[in-house]
């Protein structure tokens, strides 16, 4: 047994140095000289500053802008340092209660939509940072969009069309609008 | 459910089918000591190893030899992961400044890794250094994979050889494991996630500050390096709080996918390894079949589940399938397919929130881990897992024929029934007695997320996932001492509790004589075996589980559609 000990304290010195250590170091060396953007967070800067990262949501309040998900992230919502689900079960109280208030909300936000609010703007997301809606409901909030920037709602849905991603090699996920990047585009509309 | 979520989940099986052959038979080679094409590159660094850790490679151990090298090196593993988060505050690459982590959740945390189960009590964006996840987690995902592997690979052997006592050497298998198998694939996959998006950084997290003018902290980190040694060895622990769901680890569609691979590739092809090794892979192929069997059913009822959705919400003028807890670039078909992915085998990374499934949808990764994990399984404790209840198998089908059970041509005898039916009966023990004990007191009901039947569902995930050496959760039940404590201690034994049997087993096949086939000799390839094999796994599990399970999600499940909350 003494023996096993002297064994395993020495194999672990030494694995900790090759897969602890060497592995780590030497992937990051690698990955920052040929993916550096991946690498580095996918960050967005806009006039030298940076202001999202690519792959992860962020919220957005005002009526000009896309909005994302109800998210659980941190106190505000879509804080990367807090990420994770409501948690809640499917007989919860609590569910049924901030989903009713989100569809309330939604609906005086959105008075100009047709239909129910897409279940994905209802929901929270798994990481509460979910950087996408699903095109229906981008569209959903299109006239909303277009009134406050006092642009045609037929130009926002150009716009939508344009940043609506597919399915990864035609079946992997879901159809889906980066909301950042939609917002971001909205910016650039002249 | 639609056609294109169902060809997701093809396209997966046969990627994975693709490379049962040919990785199922490197490994094969790899553990009979062959040479192969890595041995050019990987041979100097395993014989430096061997010379700078004082091993014999040609040091044969019996059983409980092998045994205790597996718990020593483990419990050395332990004490350094405990040290590690413990100190993190004095040590480098920690730029956010993270303090200790208290005793408790490190020792919880500690156990996780150790035993390959890698339940998240804790959060790692806020409070694990660089340095804990590489050294201490990352490094764990590696080791605590490549012992499940050794341990698998023991077991082949004890099936295998005849008149012998021994099982191989545990450090050599260790280490054959880490560096011809887990570290060439993690190194590719590695630059695949990057490629994908997931940062591998050292650098502190940046602010970014909104077009609306929020600030935002963006998290970074050695992500991929970690992130595909997390799923190829079916550990699971993240390094963010929201596991697979987050976009720095999981950022596309393609990521997903690419992951669920991972995290199928090596049990799938160990199924042929031990096919090979026995010198009969229609012995592999049987286990295989039976396993992707078992993985389609469940996979049938939680994609049905969650495409019908919560009527509750429904009933609020909302329609469609469930999407809470779950991310849109996933969709409904890839959050289903990995709920069943990662609890078929005991991954239990998340890219969806289990808790927030529907009562039947939530049922299903509940039952698969239930079940022991046997549909492709965890590296390595997959098949052996699985291979206990091929053992009783055999013995059953021995009895209702009336003659000696034998497997592979070995006489199944006493012993070799009460080893296979002690590691089985462990599972309940260890799930049911702590789950009754946690709604009687107090401190076990103080941190429920939900109330009604979904509270009494989260503590039995909880004590199922921690001795299944899963890791997924229904996160809502949150930690404390009670939990932390608790759930600690069941992941120990579950792992070390079926290990032992396991290689006694091993053991005492490895010593007996084997018989040539005869005429009279009942197969255990055939397509009855396999029919035989699937009915006692679902017997057992069923028999034990199913008044447990009807409490929580089976009355949560009528009570959702009669249309009762619970505050």
């Amino acid at each position: 047994m003494i023996k096993h000990l002297g064994i395993s304290l020495r194999l672990t010195i030494l694995t900790v140095i090759v897969l602890g250590l060497m592995y780590p170091f030497a992937m990051t060396g690698i990955a920052q000289l040929i993916f550096p953007k991946q690498a580095n967070g996918s960050l967005v800067s806009v006039n030298g500053n940076i202001v999202a990262s690519d792959i992860i949501g962020q919220l957005w309040t005002k009526p000009q802008y896309f909005h994302g998900r109800p998210s659980a992230a941190g106190k505000n919502g879509y804080d990367p340092t807090s990420t994770g689900g409501t948690n809640l079960g499917p007989t919860s109280k609590k569910l049924i209660s901030t989903t009713k208030t989100t569809i309330a909300q939604l609906r005086k936000e959105n008075p100009d939509a047709s239909g129910p609010p897409p279940m994905d703007l209802v929901t929270s997301s798994a990481s509460g940072i979910d950087p996408d809606i699903s095109p229906e409901g981008a569209y959903y909030q299109a006239a909303r969009v277009a009134k406050a920037r006092g642009l045609a709602v037929a130009r926002v849905n150009t716009l939508i069309a344009q940043h609506t991603k597919g399915r990864t090699l035609g079946f992997l996920g879901e159809p889906r609008v980066n909301v950042t990047e939609l917002n971001l585009a909205l910016q650039n509309l002249r | 459910m639609t056609l294109i979520g169902w060809i997701q989940a093809v396209v997966l099986f046969l990627a994975v089918l693709v490379f049962v052959k040919p990785l199922g038979g490197f490994m094969a080679r790899v553990f009979n000591g062959e040479r192969n094409f890595l041995s050019p590159i990987l041979r100097p660094v395993e014989r430096a190893i061997y010379r700078l850790g004082g091993i014999n490679e040609d040091e044969e151990m019996a059983w409980y030899t092998y045994l205790f090298a597996v718990l020593a090196f483990s419990f050395v593993g332990l004490a350094w992961l405990y040290l590690l988060l413990r100190t993190q505050q004095w040590l480098p690459l920690n730029p956010q400044r993270f303090a200790a982590m208290s005793p408790d959740l490190a020792w919880n945390t500690a156990v996780s890794f150790m035993t390959n189960t890698n339940w998240q009590f804790y959060s790692g964006e806020s409070t694990v250094s660089y340095f804990s996840q590489m050294a201490g987690l990352a490094w764990h995902n590696f080791v605590s994979a490549a012992a499940g592997i050794a341990l698998a690979i023991a077991l082949i052997r004890g099936i295998a050889r005849t008149t012998l006592k021994t099982l191989g050497n545990f450090w050599v298998d260790l280490t054959r494991a880490c560096l011809y198998i887990l570290l060439p694939i993690s190194i590719v996959g590695c630059l695949i996630l990057v490629m994908q998006g997931v940062p591998q950084n050292f650098h502190s997290y940046e602010t970014a500050k909104s077009v609306q003018g929020f600030s935002q902290q963006i998290t970074g980190g050695p992500m991929a390096s970690q992130e595909v040694i997390k799923e190829l060895g079916t550990n699971g622990g993240g390094f963010v709080n929201a596991n697979s769901a987050s976009p720095n680890e999981n950022p596309t569609p393609f990521s997903d996918f690419f992951e669920l691979w991972l995290i199928l590739a090596i049990g799938a092809a160990l199924t042929y390894t031990y096919g090979k090794m026995v010198k009969d892979t229609r012995q592999g192929w049987a286990l295989f079949i039976a396993m992707s069997i078992l993985f389609f059913g469940g996979l049938l009822v939680v994609y049905w589940a969650e495409a019908a959705g919560n009527p509750a919400i429904h009933q609020l003028g909302i329609a469609g399938a469930n999407m809470e807890g779950k991310e849109v670039r996933f969709g409904l078909a890839a959050s289903t397919l990995w709920a069943n992915t990662t609890t078929a085998t005991s991954c239990g990374a998340v890219n969806a929130m289990h808790d927030s499934f529907t009562a039947l949808g939530g049922l299903i990764p509940l039952v698969n881990m239930q079940l022991g994990e046997i549909i492709f399984g965890g590296v390595g404790s997959g098949l052996y897992a699985k291979l206990m209840f091929v053992v009783l198998t055999v013995f059953i089908a021995g009895l209702m024929v009336g003659r000696t059970p034998e497997f592979l041509g070995k006489k199944i005898e006493r012993r070799e029934v009460t080893f296979a039916i002690l590691s089985i009966l462990i599972t309940p023990l260890l799930v049911l007695v702590p789950t009754a004990v946690a709604v009687l007191i107090p401190s076990g009901l103080a941190t429920l997320g939900n109330t009604g039947p979904h509270g009494f569902s989260e503590i039995l995930y909880a004590f199922t996932s921690t001795n299944a050496n899963n890791g997924s959760a229904f996160a809502g039940l949150g930690p404390n001492l009670f939990y932390n404590l608790t759930t600690g201690a069941n992941m120990l034994f579950g792992r070390f509790a079926e290990v032992i049997p396991v290689l006694a087993l091993a053991g005492a096949l490895a010593g007996k004589k084997a018989a040539p086939e005869s005429a009279g000799t009942f197969t255990t390839y055939s397509p009855i075996f396999v029919g035989l094999l699937i009915g006692t796994i679902l017997i057992v599990g069923a028999l034990t589980f199913l008044p447990a399970d009807a409490l929580g999600p089976i009355v949560e499940h009528l009570l959702n559609l009669k249309g009762s909350t619970f505050q």
